[in-house]
This record gives C-alpha cells, structure tokens and sequence, in this order.
C-alpha cells in the first residue's frame, strides 16, 4: 500500500498529524458552503424560481451569510433544560460526523489514518450522531424535542441494519474490511465497480441485480441516516416543528445543520466508495493521477449528495410506522437475500 | 376501518404516562392560530381538543352597529382565502331582500369571480395540504398559479386579499377590459398545472400512502356534525348548494358535483377529501369557461342598481351560497332600519373543525396534521 503522501512529505511529525485533521475539516468547511448554496438553489431550480439573488453574483455569498447570521443569534438555553447535555449535544453530533473523515481515503496516496477495518470504523462512528439526536431531544426538556429523539433514534436503528447487510456484502465481495483495498479491486474502468458485481469474469453478470439493489436499498438507507426527505421525521417541521432541535439556537443549531451535511457527505463517500469505485477513474487508469483521485471521489459523492437534495424537493415525507413498514419487512429481507447471494458468488468465483 | 392500528402492548410491565401536547397557536400546520391539545401515547393520538378565539374580533356584534354596506369588507376578512364567496351569500341575501334584480350581466360577473375564487382557495387548500405531508414543491407551483387570478382581483377590485367587491344590488366596478382573455390564460393554465400537481403530488405513492385510510369520515357521522363542502362531498354525499338549491344563474350552467369514491382506499379518507378539491377545480374551469362564452360584450353600468341608502324593509333572511369550503350562510335580521338587528354567520370552517376530535382519535401525530390539513380550514372565519 502506497504511504500518505503528507509522510514523505513532513515525516513522521507534528505537522503531519496537524495537516491529516486539518485537511478534511478545511475541506468539510468548503463543502458545507457549496452544499448549502447547492441546496438553495436546486431548490430553486426545482420550484421554478430564483433563489437567493443579492448577496452576491447570483447570490453565491449566500451560505456565508447564513453563518454570520448565525454566529452573530443569541444563543438560548431553556431554563428547563439539562444544560450540560443540551450543550454537548451539537458536538457530539458533529463528531459523529467529522470522526468519519479520519478514514475517508481521498485518493490512493491520501487517507487521514489508514485502517484496516475503515469500512466498519466510518460505519461505527456514524451511529454517534444517534446519540446526539437523543441527547438534544431529551435535555431539551420539550415534548416536540422528545418526540424527535424518539423518531430520531428508533428510525436510525432501523435503517442502520439494510446499511449494514450492505456493507456485509461489500465487505464479503473485496474480502476485505480496508477501504483501500475495496477501492483497489475496483480499478480498471467502471465496469468493475462494486454497482456492476466488482471485478471477476464474465459470469459475474449473475450478481449485478443484487448489487443493483444493494446500492439501491444503502442509498435509501443513507438518506433515512441522514434524516433528509422523504425520512426526515425526527425534523418533520409539519409535525412536531423541528424535531430534536426545536430548542436550538444561534450556532448550536448550526452545528446540527453542518453535521446533518457533513453525513450527507459521509454517507455519499460510503456509497462511492462501496459501489461506485471510491476514487477510482471510470476510464481505468486514464486520468487516474493522485489529483485526479481526489477530483473523482469528491464527484462521486457530490453527485449523490445531489441526488438527495433533488429528492428532498421532489417527495413528501413518510409516517413513523410507514418508514418502520419500509425498513424492517421490504429493505432488511432484500438486503439479506442480496447478501446471501452476492456471499455465495464470492466463494464460487 | 381496516388499517386503524391497534396498540397491542402490555402497559402494566412498563412504566409508560400519556403526554400532553399543546400544538400551537404558534405552530407550523395548525394553518392559523388554532390551538390543539392532544393527548398522545407515544405517537398515537388518544384525544384532541380544539381550541379557538384567539382571533376573535366581534365579528357579529360589531355589524349591528354597522350599516349593510359597511359589512360587507368585514364579511372578506372571515374567510380571506376566498373573500369572494364569502361577500356572495351576503349579497344576494340583502337583494332578495330589498326586492332588487340584479342584471344577468352582473350576475354572470359574480359567478364568473366567484368560481375563480374557488379555484384559488382549491389551489391554496391542495397546497397547504401536500405542505403538511413534507412537499414543498407542488406548494410553490400552486402559488404561482394563484398569483393569476389574484392579478386580475386587483385589476377589477383593487385588493388582491380583501375585494369589497360584490355591492349590494351592484359591483364596485365593472371587469377589466381584457377580463375575458385572462380567465382563459387562467383556466389553461391551472388545467396545465393541475396535471403536473397530480402526477408529483397526488399520484405520488408516498402521498397515497399517507392520506389512504387516514381520518376516515362516514357519511352519517358527516352529516350528523352538519358538516359541508368538499369535506362532506369527500364522504361521498352529493349535496352542493350550487345544485341543490341554486343561486345566481348555476342551474343554467353544466357542470358536475364531485363526490368521494373511495377510490384509493375507504370512502371519506384524506385523499378524497383532497382529490375532490382538484376535481372541483376542472368543474369550475368548465362553468368559467361556459360564463366567458355567454358574457356580453356591451359594457353596463354595474352601480345603476345599487341603491343610496341601504334602508331594508322590516324583516328576516337567511341566504345561503357554496364557499369553497362549505356552505356559508348569513340570517340577517332588519328592524327597517340601516344598520342590521342582529347578524349571525353560519361559518363553515367552523363547523367542518367539529369534527377533527371525532375523527382522528387513534391515529398518529403526523396523520392528525394530516387530517387537519384536509378539513381545510381558516381562523378567520372560525373565530369570526
């Protein structure tokens, strides 16, 4: 395995360790702007208006503002609130989020810490932001908040188990839990992606329905992770006004909106990595240099990022039951048939 | 009822409270200033009550000491959805009893605003209704479309909310000029966007999923609460005041009275109570379209008719007309004198709101928005 560039770069130091965390928050800094102005103004795209126009050309200072604006929001703590809890809680949410980056391999010569169980490490850190979920909804001390939590926590646990069944196929088709070598069995054009049964004979025609839906059923599953439309009941702003973060203000409630972007992020990079070849070029090794890697993989995400936004703003949302309905008896089964399959074909083959 | 859940779960090994919850009058989907109280186990509804008044404005009393003319700008700001309507019953009630016969014209005009009103308040209520089932879009398409028909209000009353319109024996004005070409542009247009609606909102298996089954309203319990409208024709009872007892010129005019089916799940559901709202829509376009090819082309004068002073004879009335949301009446009492004796308004809304506690006992949190989001309601008119 090629070593972090930063380590021949830097040596085995301080800056280097500075730079592996530094980088991927610079980056999630950056990509939460364009996210945010991107959600504006799919939206917009979408609903047939402008979006924001003035703070700017075309508006592009938008999501900078939004942060000022926020930043500058007095920050409430209700009087009934548990206060250490009610503090944490945003944090907690973010680090659920941003932990995931610590395995996120950019390119094949850029990975923060190279695990060998990075798969199930960004899987397992995910399911902080849970957490997080249930602590705000119930420090709050609100009844919308609680119901949130509750929504939060029994919709997250669900889905986790189709994610997982997922990611158990993946891991049985690489054999492999390494991020980087899954990605590396995907080398040599988009054929050989995880979507497309992996790299193997011609046989492995066999196995692309079940990959197919595999990604399918992590797609849908990633979106319920991440609480976004058509799952977002623990927010359903309809209902129960805004969920687990009713109560939050000023840049607590930013750091719930940053992290609910940074798993939007996470979730897309997990699904490239899985099934759309991480950052692997789709022409094989044709414009498949270091910088290259890294323009792919954030390409990758980026579009699945964008297909969640477009959905968000194109469906109505689910009922509690309906989304249990959905995850237990149509994605669990489905996921676990797949997995069966796609099991059997990686001992044949 | 095959879809109500049963909670099957032994409380007595679980140390479990019901909660109360106070859903607004500052709240996302109460759709005004209502406030409900819901009792709630976990996600199911066990109880809700309603309560109103927080925009209560003497609605009633402050007519008494007003003169007929001057009710009618406060008759608009009960339903300020579809102001048009409300001034309709009104109207026509105070002619009927002054003895005046308004011009065809004239009535041709009032119909032709007041369906396009209809058309309007449809298009708001479908909206709001797939904004509390989380889309947005179809809301924003819905809207735009609107604005159509709140331009040519403002060319021919000046208010795009609030008319004052309709006048007793007369109109404030007479239509733009180019009234015909633009109820034409809105009838095309709100046909184009009802389809696109239909296909994104209403046909969209999510939505079906969250409305089928949900506050299912039998007949019986329908007509039991006296309730009115597409909320009772949803229940699939044919009564609409245009038919069954016409005002205006609606028994000359073709179109037909739409009804629940049950189509998608059990009669009476949210869904046909929505889907009613969308098909009224293409009837109104049908009765504009008929009043564009029979409106003449001769202008009048629309104030000939309306008399000095507003001086009933001695008497009493109750006149009633079909609001797009039910049936709203008004029993106007006259002591010979300007001001009216006594007015009371039979609100639709308000009487459509009775019966959410009945309905949607037993339901979850979401279908209850749900089910509010069908009655269609607006504060204004249920406080008064």
């Amino acid at each position: 395995m090629e070593q972090n560039f930063l380590y021949n770069w830097f040596g085995d130091g301080v800056i280097t360790y500075a730079l592996l965390v530094t980088i991927p928050l610079v980056f999630l800094l950056i990509y939460a702007l364009v996210a945010i102005l991107g959600e504006l103004k799919i939206a917009s795209w979408v609903q047939d208006r402008l979006g924001p126009m003035r703070t700017g050309w075309k508006g592009v200072l938008q999501p900078l503002a939004e942060v000022i604006k926020l930043l500058q929001k007095e920050d409430i703590v209700p009087d009934a609130a548990n206060k250490p809890l009610f503090n944490l809680a945003p944090y907690v949410m973010f680090t659920g989020a941003f932990g995931a980056f610590a395995a996120m391999p950019f390119a094949f010569n850029f990975v923060p810490a190279h695990l060998n169980v990075g798969l199930f490490y960004i899987f397992a850190i995910g399911a902080f932001s849970v957490i997080g979920i249930v602590m705000g909804g119930w420090a709050s001390n609100n009844k919308y908040s609680l119901l949130g939590a509750m929504r939060g926590v029994s919709q997250m646990v669900s889905y986790e188990i189709p994610i997982a069944l997922a990611i158990l196929a993946i891991a049985a088709l690489a054999g492999s839990l390494d991020l980087q070598e899954i990605i590396n069995q995907q080398g040599g054009g988009f054929w050989n992606w995880n979507i497309f049964g992996g790299y193997g004979s011609f046989w492995k025609i066999l196995v692309i329905p079940f990959t197919l839906s595999l990604f399918v059923i992590h797609f849908v599953g990633g979106l319920a992770e991440t609480n976004r439309i058509p799952f977002d009941i623990p927010e359903g702003e309809s209902e129960i006004v805004a969920g687990y973060h009713t109560e939050y203000s000023g840049m607590k409630f930013a750091m719930f909106f940053f992290a609910e972007y940074a798993n939007m992020f996470t979730v897309s990079a997990i699904i490239a990595i899985c099934f759309l070849g991480g950052w692997q070029s789709p022409f094989g090794d044709f414009l498949n240099q270091p910088a290259m890697q890294a323009f792919w993989f954030i390409s990758k995400a980026c579009f699945l990022v964008f297909v969640q936004i477009w959905l968000r703003w194109t469906l109505p949302r689910l009922r509690v039951d309906q989304l249990m309905y959905v995850s237990w008896k149509v994605m669990t089964p489905l996921a676990f048939v797949c997995f069966v399959a796609i099991a059997v074909w990686s001992m044949l083959r | 009822m095959t879809e109500k859940r049963i909670i099957d779960v032994d409380y007595s090994q679980v140390d479990t409270e019901r909660m109360r919850i106070n859903m607004g009058p500052q709240h996302p989907s109460t759709h005004g200033v209502l406030r409900l109280e819901v009792e709630v186990d976990g996600e199911i509804v066990t109880d809700v009550v309603p309560h109103i008044g927080y925009l209560h404005r003497c609605f009633e009393k402050a007519c008494e000491k007003m003169s007929y003319p001057q009710v009618i700008p406060f008759i608009d700001r009960m339903d300020y959805i579809a102001s048009m309507n409300n001034e309709l019953p009104y109207v026509v009630g105070m002619e009927k009893l002054m003895g005046i016969n308004v011009p065809d014209r004239i009535q041709l005009i009032r119909m032709a605003f007041a369906e396009l009103n209809r058309i309007a308040n449809h298009q708001l209520a479908v909206a709001t209704f797939g904004l509390d089932a989380g889309a947005f879009t179809p809301f924003l398409y819905l809207f735009r479309d609107r604005e159509m028909i709140l331009n040519l209000f403002e060319k021919a009353s000046g208010g795009r909310l609030l008319y004052n319109y309709f006048w007793i024996g007369g109109l404030m004005h007479d239509v733009p000029p180019t009234f015909k070409q633009e109820c034409l542009n809105i009838i095309s247009t709100v046909r184009k966007t009802n389809e696109e609606v239909m296909n994104l909102l209403i046909g969209n298996s999510i939505f079906i999923e969250r409305t089928i089954n949900v506050g299912i309203l039998p007949a019986d319990v329908a007509v039991n609460f006296g309730v009115s409208g597409p909320v009772l024709r949803g229940s699939g009872l044919n009564y609409d005041l245009r038919r069954s007892e016409p005002y205006l010129l609606y028994d000359k005019f073709d179109f037909d009275v739409v009804v629940g089916k049950g189509e998608m799940g059990t009669l009476g559901d949210c869904w046909d109570r929505n889907i009613v709202r969308m098909r009224e829509m293409e009837e109104s376009c049908k009765i504009i379209e008929q009043i564009i090819a029979n409106f003449p082309d001769e202008s009048s004068d629309v104030r000939a008719l309306v008399p000095r002073r507003v001086k009933p004879p001695k008497g009493e009335i109750y006149s009633k007309a079909e609001n797009p949301k039910g049936e709203l009446g008004f029993y106007i009492v006259s002591d010979g004198t300007v001001n009216p004796y006594r007015m009371r308004a039979r609100a639709t809304s308000f009487v459509n709101l009775s019966v959410l506690p009945e309905i949607s006992k037993g339901y979850m949190i979401a279908d209850l928005i749900m089910i509010l989001g069908s009655l269609d309601i607006v504060l204004g008119e249920i406080d008064r």
